[in-house]
């Protein structure tokens, strides 16, 4: 997605990075991988983080990594792996994704259901803001709550505030048998309520989703007698549903879906509030925690025409960045103010 | 300990200030000075300060006509929920008026198809989950203070609990909030999935300590209840041998919902005050797994296996519900324990737990050095320590002693990888301190979400900071220099 003739720089270290925006007066992309940016995002100079990369620090009976933002997803995944344990949150793989763009975008899989999002096991942080100066805030254990909590600003903050040059997290075991079921036959807005009915008892469910074609999946981790009794006490919980039947070698990665020519939403919202929304949108690509997230494909351009509801309709592939409803104007104002202390100048130019 | 010397102006118009706002909200204002007492401290009771005025609103709206008049005066505010903070989070300064929460508890919406419950933030921790437990759901942070503390405060504090190493703290199960900013405006953060488009705001407004505006309501994640519990507690001939234990089990992949330690002294004075039948041991861990009886049974065979290569002492499992309460009881009456015999200050710094032999050994040099004795009770599966330092508060000198006893084990944990505080907050006690964790540029950056917020540093403004980095900013608002304050 690079332009031509567009700027790229790729600072050494930390200090140069620090100097080039101390220095600079264009406006400044930050990008890892830049395999996860938005609509209108990625306009500036490129400042890539690609060569401040590996791991710093990785304490596996501590469950502790912390690790340079320029280092590739895939490696921290296989560093992880090869010690049996994994980031929990599931961040979708991309060929060329950095960990500091999964840290910028908050980029959280299926298991955000049971074990929490990127800003959840993201402990520490390094980065460089807008004025050139090299912060950090966080650490490398797991609980700390001495001063402000910029590390969650920090997550899913899109290069506006400042790049990241190191990310400390906390990693988790990997279960020792995971089990996927289905409910083959439900249609998105029925499967809503199986996976409501699965989430709302003690099943410890680590995926709740749904696919065209597949119908309502449903994952089961932990030990081996345990996962086999869950199933036992899962199953007939949804005995109404249809009969529960299990899918060997399931990719959870599939449920963060590509659009296949039209625009990409991300849409929030309450389980209980998918089926409405889903009524009035066409088939979606997939939903995941449960319904609290709707994939769905929309012609270029278009705006979905949706019910009320609490939560927020993003477009996150396309030409035009939007969303739906518009932010809050008090919470816009703070969003702005904020941009404004860390990136005065603002040379960090995000969407639009 | 210095606070900044109160603004002698406002103290002047205090009859004025309660008139305005007794105008505003009849029936929530305290100024008589033999009441507002009751709010000079919190659970940091050595240090207190009655403050100009008490405010106590049952409404959102009455909370933001308070803070218009406070923010139009010029009126420093100090939020507070149960007035628990061990950090002084909710102590007054003589010149504020202190927005307590206490009367707005009400349980808003319980929603438990989508797994959450909305509620005032005066509620207190623990009957947010009876709130629920009756469905068959719980709300998982569970800090000792439960039966106390407000979710306010614990919105404010970012605090955790005993069941954090499977749950996470406060910030993991908090969703949304409605925040009432300084000039009084309402804003609602967060949303399903406590997500909502643009920064993460609702992220830094958690563990804010009361600085960014007033919470008035929380929606909280609740969990379904496992089908039960059971504790095991293993006893070790030396503390090393029990953090190589906890490590162990971690690195084995078992993620217990609780790993608790206690070292001798902590033992031995809890023993005295519960008789709780521990064994004679240098330092135990308290392990609680979930689940069925046969999911309990495999993990806890899983546990043992891994315990056993660390010749424990003894491994006491629990067969029945009485079992289960005898084994938790020394660990849940400890502070109490400490409370009969002495005064003492509970420290709460966190360190990567390889560091733990290291930290302890530091910890009992420290003692030796300092004449206080020391005892040691920690969440040992994350790391959080929480040191108690035993000291006699009528003996002159002792307290100060005990603080900078305290301050060095601090430093140590920052100086091993960790920081000052793993739940309890800065508030005053560790304001100070700040500078052996953080650079300046490090301060300047939290202090610049402060100055979004709440741009004349209105809202407990002399909390978190160390005060000479954060003086130009208060005293953009006024003229304000240190005075000592002293231990009451
Ligand atoms: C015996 C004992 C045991 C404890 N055990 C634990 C433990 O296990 N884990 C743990 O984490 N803590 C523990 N604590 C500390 C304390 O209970 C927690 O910090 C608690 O969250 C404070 O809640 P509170 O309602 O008492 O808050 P307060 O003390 O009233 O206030 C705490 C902070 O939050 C701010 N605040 C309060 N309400 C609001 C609001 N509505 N909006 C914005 N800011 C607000 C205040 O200004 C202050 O900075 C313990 C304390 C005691 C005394």
């Amino acid at each position: 997605m690079t332009g031509k003739g567009q700027a790229r720089m790729r600072p050494e270290s930390v200090e140069a990075l620090a100097e080039i925006i101390r220095l600079t007066d264009m406006p400044l992309s930050p990008v890892g991988g830049g395999t996860r940016l938005r609509p209108g995002e990625g306009q500036g100079a490129r400042i890539e983080t690609g060569r401040l990369s590996g791991v710093t620090h990785y304490e596996p009976e501590a469950l502790t990594l912390v690790v340079r933002a320029g280092t590739s997803l895939q490696a921290v995944q296989e560093l992880l792996a090869s010690e049996g344990q994994m980031l929990a949150f599931e961040p979708d793989g991309r060929a060329g994704s950095t960990i500091g763009g999964v840290v910028a975008a908050n980029a959280s899989g299926p298991r955000r259901v049971q074990a929490g999002a990127c800003r959840d096991a993201l402990i520490g942080v390094q980065f460089v803001d807008g004025r050139g100066e090299i912060i950090r805030n966080g650490g490398r254990v797991m609980k700390n709550v001495t001063g402000y909590d910029l590390v969650k600003l920090m997550a899913g903050s899109r290069g506006t505030l400042g790049v990241l040059t190191e990310c400390a997290f906390k990693t988790a075991p990997i279960p020792q048998v995971s089990l996927t079921l289905a409910l083959p036959d439900l249609e998105a807005g029925p499967a809503v309520a199986a996976l409501t009915r699965a989430l709302t008892g003690p099943f410890d469910v680590s995926g709740a989703g749904w696919l065209p074609e597949r119908g309502a999946l449903i994952r089961l981790e932990g030990l081996e007698g345990s996962v086999a009794i869950r199933r036992q006490t899962l199953a007939a919980r949804l005995e109404g549903f249809g009969g529960l039947v299990e899918v060997p070698g399931m990719n959870w990665a599939d449920l963060v879906p590509e659009a296949r020519g039209g625009d990409l939403w991300r849409i929030t919202c309450q389980p209980t509030e998918a089926p409405a929304l889903l009524a009035a949108l066409p088939e979606p690509l997939a939903l995941d925690w449960g319904g609290a997230l709707i994939w769905v494909e929309l012609p270029p351009g278009e705006m979905p025409v949706l019910p009320s509801w609490s939560g927020q309709a993003q477009r996150v592939r396309g030409t035009e960045p939007a969303l739906v409803p518009p932010m809050n104007s008090i919470v816009a104002r703070l969003n702005r103010d904020l941009r404004a202390r860390f990136d005065p100048r603002g040379i960090l130019v995000g969407e639009g | 300990m210095q606070m900044p010397e109160p603004d002698g102006a406002i103290i002047a118009r205090r009859v004025e200030i309660a008139a305005l706002l007794r105008a505003a909200v009849p029936d929530a204002v305290i100024d008589d000075p033999a009441e507002t007492r009751a709010y000079e401290c919190d659970a940091l009771s050595a240090y207190r300060c009655p403050p100009l005025a008490v405010v106590l609103p049952a409404t959102t709206e009455e909370v933001a006509a308070v803070l218009r008049i406070c923010h139009r005066e010029g009126v420093p505010v100090v939020p507070r929920g149960a007035g628990t903070s061990l950090a002084g989070g909710s102590m007054p300064t003589a010149d504020a008026v202190v927005i307590g929460l206490a009367r707005m508890n009400a349980v808003l919406e319980a929603d438990y198809d989508n797994r959450f419950i909305r509620v005032q933030t005066g509620r207190t921790n623990l009957s947010v989950s009876g709130a629920v437990d009756g469905a068959g759901f719980f709300y998982a942070p569970d800090p000792s203070s439960q039966l106390a503390c407000a979710i306010g405060g614990n919105i404010g504090m970012n605090s955790g609990g005993a069941h954090c190493l499977k749950y996470g703290v406060t910030t993991n199960n908090l969703l949304a909030v409605k925040l009432v900013l300084m000039d009084g405006q309402i804003v609602d953060l967060g949303g399903p999935m406590g997500e909502a488009a643009g920064l993460d705001l609702l992220g830094v407004v958690c563990g804010s300590e009361g600085q960014l505006g007033i919470v008035t309501e929380a929606t909280l994640r609740i969990l379904p209840k496992p089908a039960g519990a059971r504790p095991v507690l293993v006893a070790f001939d030396a503390s090393e041998t029990a953090g190589a234990c906890v490590a162990a089990i971690i690195r084995a992949g078992i993620l217990p919902v609780a790993i608790e330690f206690m070292d001798r002294p902590c033992i031995r004075a809890t023993e005295a005050f519960a008789q709780a039948g521990y064994p004679d041991c240098e330092a135990l861990l308290i392990i609680e797994v979930e689940g069925t009886p046969p999911e309990i049974a495999e993990q806890l065979q899983l546990i043992r296996q891994i315990a056993e290569g660390f010749s424990p002492v003894e491994f006491r499992e629990s067969r029945s519900e009485e079992e289960s309460r005898r084994i938790w009881l020394g660990r849940k009456s400890a502070f109490g324990a400490m409370g009969q015999i002495n005064d003492y200050m509970c420290l709460d710094g966190t360190i990567p737990v390889s560091a733990l032999p290291q930290v302890l050994g530091g910890i009992a040099r420290l003692s030796a050095e300092f004449g206080l004795e020391v005892a040691n009770v920690f969440h040992a599966g994350d790391g959080n320590m929480h040191p108690l330092i035993l000291y006699d508060a009528n003996k002159p000198g002792d307290l100060e002693r005990c603080e900078e006893f305290g301050a060095e084990i601090l430093k140590l944990c920052v100086e091993v990888g960790g920081c000052l505080t793993g739940e309890h907050g800065v508030g005053v006690e560790k304001r100070e301190l700040m500078t052996t964790q953080f650079t300046l540029t490090d301060l300047e950056a939290q202090m610049r979400v402060k100055d979004v917020f709440d741009p004349q540093w209105l809202l407990n403004a002399a909390k978190v900071f160390p005060l000479s980095v954060s003086a130009s900013r208060r005293e953009g608002r006024n003229d304000r220099k240190g005075t000592s304050a002293h231990a009451a």
